[in-house]
């Protein structure tokens, strides 16, 4: 039997990294999306690559193995994106024994992890509060600009005969094709790339799964020299992420990017798609940010952005296919990792839809999983 | 002004939140002002941000670290935010010396400033008229004025009759033939030359679709720009107020689609200072759970009268070279938009982050509308949503500290 | 009013802005561009276009348009 024709449903980062995953495979790929090209969750994030922030287990295994690929993928597509490996620098303002702990289990795990103390943090974040007790180095840590990378992914699809369609909505999936706003796009194989609009668009393609929205809001400074050399964390980062709570969560993210800004995040919240701007948690993330780095007191803040992350009641991505409905895969539920974990999703997305021999277990991230069926 | 001291009058307690720190905004500027003695006035005041009818100000010097932050609950909002000069790109319009009509006429204005010697004033509009007699006034030599449309079809349109409007137009003109200012229609500042100033320009006659006939140049050392207007939507956009042709929708009371905020003036569409104050007495006195007896239809037609034989044509596009700034913050070039395009940079987010235009300090205020028409020539499919261009939930910059500081609630009068 | 401007006492009337001020010592332009090194001074006057930045009292990121000057001040330009 030969391979399908692929549809991909949604244009960010895991779409775009899925097909070109697939088109590098040989197969004839179209992307839809009911807007433009990446300008949904992959638009408002701060292009995070990171191994930091995950704890030993399946989720670490997809970043290892995607921090693996990224470049490798930026030299296929051939367009600067940004890419800037400057490691993470996790520090911690109070006991430092968690901290430390946390890196030795990483480190087991093949995570490169290495506790350095207050002076050697103080010698490569000169700007750092004085108050740090232990630090953290993650030489493999990286970032990029997504919407940079999705473009370029994209533009490797087109160039290999694949079918790019801003503006076209996906209203359903049978025999035929993917019927969409614009005529039933023929395939045999869909590819729900949606993010978090991933479980609305699962019950229009007739296999609902459990994906919900949780926001998080990003502040930009005016440009400035440069003074922050590392993605830099506070230790409180990573229980953030681990967590299903639906109020109010921030850690401090500071970093510059490449353009001269510097981005302070992260705030979570559930609060479905609401895009109103709460005072309440950019003060936190002010807070935080000047308690860090205290030279940043009299810089300007000239724009906050927030978006929508994609999570499974697990916390874990959704990749595979449906075994409710026949061709139809899935690719979601990335939360605020897509971008790190974009090239091993394509990849893994793939090969198990090519009958290829998996590079990561495909297990942990299956689609019938407990909670995941809704 | 004119919705405070409404609001007042029919009851309400009336604050003023005001930028500047004297009443009367940009188009009274260095004519003293007063308002009702029971609106209270905040002067040198921003509204950074909105949460709902929760306005959250900053109070001291422009951009100082040291400003109050305040927060007021209202049972009622009216947005008068004003407009400011729309500029269309063109070569070296980003040159030391290359103002907007409005930069001269502040200067002139509040400054006692010629911005330059030997003027030229550039755009569409009859805001040129009074500009070009301002900068006269404070010394400049203004060489002459250009004006992209024919500029007179107005003056038969049927639904012009406005008698004092056209009285104060016909006496910008007069003034302009009394002070030997030629106005040259039809014609447009297509280039500014110069190493780190402005030192001469090249003057286009343009076709009907501002296409370039033929040019002269001619030495300067000041040019004034302006080609029409483009309202400051941020705070409307952050309420949620639906836009309508690129204003705020308002109903014949001023009402915006969101309960309790009303919007007045150039945000509503560009009319003028009358017509501002008009609408600003009708939104108000409704904010205030009134009503008032102004009428605002001959008004609104005649300021709809004016803006239709002052468009701005598409042959501007063609004034641009590769290297020509479109977004000045980031220097984003001509080329580089056009490198966005061929990705396929549809959406107001994605052009914004493969070009990088609209990422600066202005955040896209002086650029946007001018990329996403550039963009929306070269795409077969633009997405190019209006409330995206002014999407700016932090409207006016605040400093770290200050945000880390800012009071959440409304705090107890003492 | 006193104020200095790169290092340098001047006489200032009330009411004045840094533009203001500036542009009456014939300095049209006073700063430059990140990228292109470009000069840069006013443009549109009524602090919306951020192009005429500078330092008042240590204080980076001020709009000299918008900042009225008052006695003491010390503004730097880039």
């Amino acid at each position: 039997m030969g391979l399908p024709d692929v549809v991909v449903v949604g244009a960010g980062v895991i779409g775009a990294a899925c097909a070109e995953a697939l088109s590098a495979a040989g197969l004839r790929v179209t992307v839809l999306d009911r807007g433009p090209l990446a300008a949904g969750t992959s638009a408002a994030g701060e292009g995070n690559v990171l191994v930091s922030d995950k704890e030993p287990g399946p989720e670490l295994d997809l970043a290892l193995a995607s921090l693996a690929r990224w470049p490798e993928l930026l030299d296929r597509v051939g367009h600067d994106v940004e890419w800037d490996p400057k490691g993470g620098l996790v520090v911690a303002t109070g006991d430092p024994s968690l901290l430390a702990g946390f890196a030795a289990h990483q480190r087991a795990a093949g995570v490169d992890a290495r506790l350095i103390g207050p002076a050697e943090a103080f010698e490569r974040e000169p700007q750092l509060t004085r108050r740090v007790t232990t630090a953290v180095h993650y030489p493999q840590d990286a970032q990029l600009q997504p919407v940079l990378a999705t473009t370029a992914l994209l533009d490797a699809v087109r160039k290999r005969g694949g079918v790019l369609r801003p503006g076209v909505t996906a209203l359903g999936f049978g025999p035929d094709g993917v019927r969409t706003s614009d005529g039933v796009v023929p395939c045999g194989a869909v590819v729900n790339a949606c993010g978090p609009w991933s479980g609305a668009v699962s019950r229009a393609l007739g296999a609902p799964i459990d994906i919900q929205p949780r926001r998080g809001m990003v502040l930009v400074t005016a440009p400035m020299p440069h003074t922050v050399r590392h993605k830099v964390y506070d230790a409180d980062y990573v229980g953030a992420v681990a967590s299903g709570d639906a109020d109010l969560q921030t850690s401090t993210v500071v970093e510059s990017t490449a353009a001269g800004t510097v981005l302070i995040g992260s705030s979570r919240e559930r609060v479905g798609f609401d895009e109103s701007i709460r005072v309440r948690v950019l003060r936190e993330l002010a807070r935080k940010a000047v308690a860090l780095f205290p030279g940043l007191a009299d810089v300007p803040v000239m724009r906050a952005y927030g978006g929508f992350r994609p999570y499974a009641p697990d916390h874990l991505p959704v990749i595979g296919a449906d075994p409710r409905v026949p061709g139809l895969w899935h690719a979601t539920g990335h939360e605020g990792a897509g971008i790190g974990l974009a090239p091993a999703t394509g990849a893994l997305l793939a090969e198990l839809l090519t009958g290829a021999r998996p590079h990561v277990d495909p297990q942990p991230f299956r689609v019938d999983r407990p909670g995941v069926l809704a | 002004m004119a919705a405070a001291n409404a609001a007042a009058r029919a009851g309400a307690e009336v604050v003023l939140v005001d930028g500047e720190p004297t009443l009367g905004g940009q188009y009274y500027r260095g004519t003293p002002q007063r308002v009702d003695p029971a609106v209270e006035h905040l002067a040198e005041s921003a509204v950074w941000a909105m949460e709902g009818l929760r306005l959250h100000i900053r109070t001291g010097a422009a951009d100082s670290p040291h400003r109050t932050g305040t927060v007021v609950d209202a049972d009622a909002v009216v947005l008068a935010t004003g407009a400011h000069d729309r500029v269309v790109p063109f070569p070296g319009w980003d040159l030391p010396g290359v103002y907007t009509a409005g930069a001269a006429q502040t200067l002139a204005k509040s400054q006692g400033i010629a911005v330059g010697a030997r003027v030229v004033v550039s755009g569409t509009g009859p805001f040129l008229l009074p500009v070009a007699e301002s900068l006269v006034k404070v010394g400049a030599r203004v060489l002459g004025v250009c004006e992209a449309n024919s500029g007179t079809g107005w003056l038969r349109h049927p639904r012009a009759a406005n008698p004092g409007k056209m009285a104060e137009l016909a006496h910008y003109a007069g003034m302009l033939l009394k002070l030997r200012v030629p106005l040259w229609r039809k014609t447009a500042v297509v280039a500014a030359h110069g190493t780190d100033r402005v030192t001469a320009v090249t003057i286009a006659r343009l076709n009907p679709d501002w296409t370039i006939r033929a040019t002269r140049r001619i030495e300067v050392d000041a040019v004034c720009v302006g080609h029409g207007f483009t309202p400051r939507l941020e705070l409307a956009v952050a309420a949620g107020c639906a836009l309508k042709d690129g204003f705020v929708a308002v109903d014949e009371r001023g009402a915006t689609s969101v309960p309790g905020v009303y919007a007045a003036g150039e945000i509503t569409g560009i009319g003028g200072a009358d017509l501002a104050a008009a609408e600003g007495e009708v939104a108000g006195a409704a904010a205030a759970g009134s009503e008032s007896t102004k009428s605002l239809t001959g008004a609104r037609r005649f300021a709809a009268a004016l803006a239709d034989a002052h468009p701005i044509k598409p042959g501007w596009q063609t004034w641009l070279t590769p290297e020509t700034l479109v977004c000045r913050c980031e220097e984003v070039t001509y080329q580089a938009l056009c490198a966005a395009t061929d990705l396929d940079a549809a959406g107001v987010r994605t052009l914004k982050l493969t070009s990088r235009v609209g990422l600066g300090l202005c955040q896209g205020r002086m650029c946007g509308r001018n990329a996403t028409e550039l963009a929306a020539t070269r795409l077969d499919q633009a997405f190019f949503d209006e409330a995206a261009l002014h999407r700016r939930p932090i409207a006016t910059p605040i400093r770290l500290s200050e945000l880390a500081e800012t009071p959440l609630e409304p705090q107890e009068d003492p | 009013m006193k104020v200095t401007i790169d290092g340098v006492e001047h006489t200032v009337e009330p009411g004045q802005t840094v533009a203001g001020a500036l542009l009456r010592l014939g300095r049209i332009s006073w700063r430059t561009t990140r990228n292109a090194d470009r000069p840069r001074g006013v443009f549109c006057g009524i602090g919306v276009c951020f192009d005429c930045l500078v330092e008042v009292n240590g204080v980076p990121d001020v709009r000299a348009c918008q900042r009225l000057l008052v006695d003491g001040d010390a503004v730097g330009t880039s």
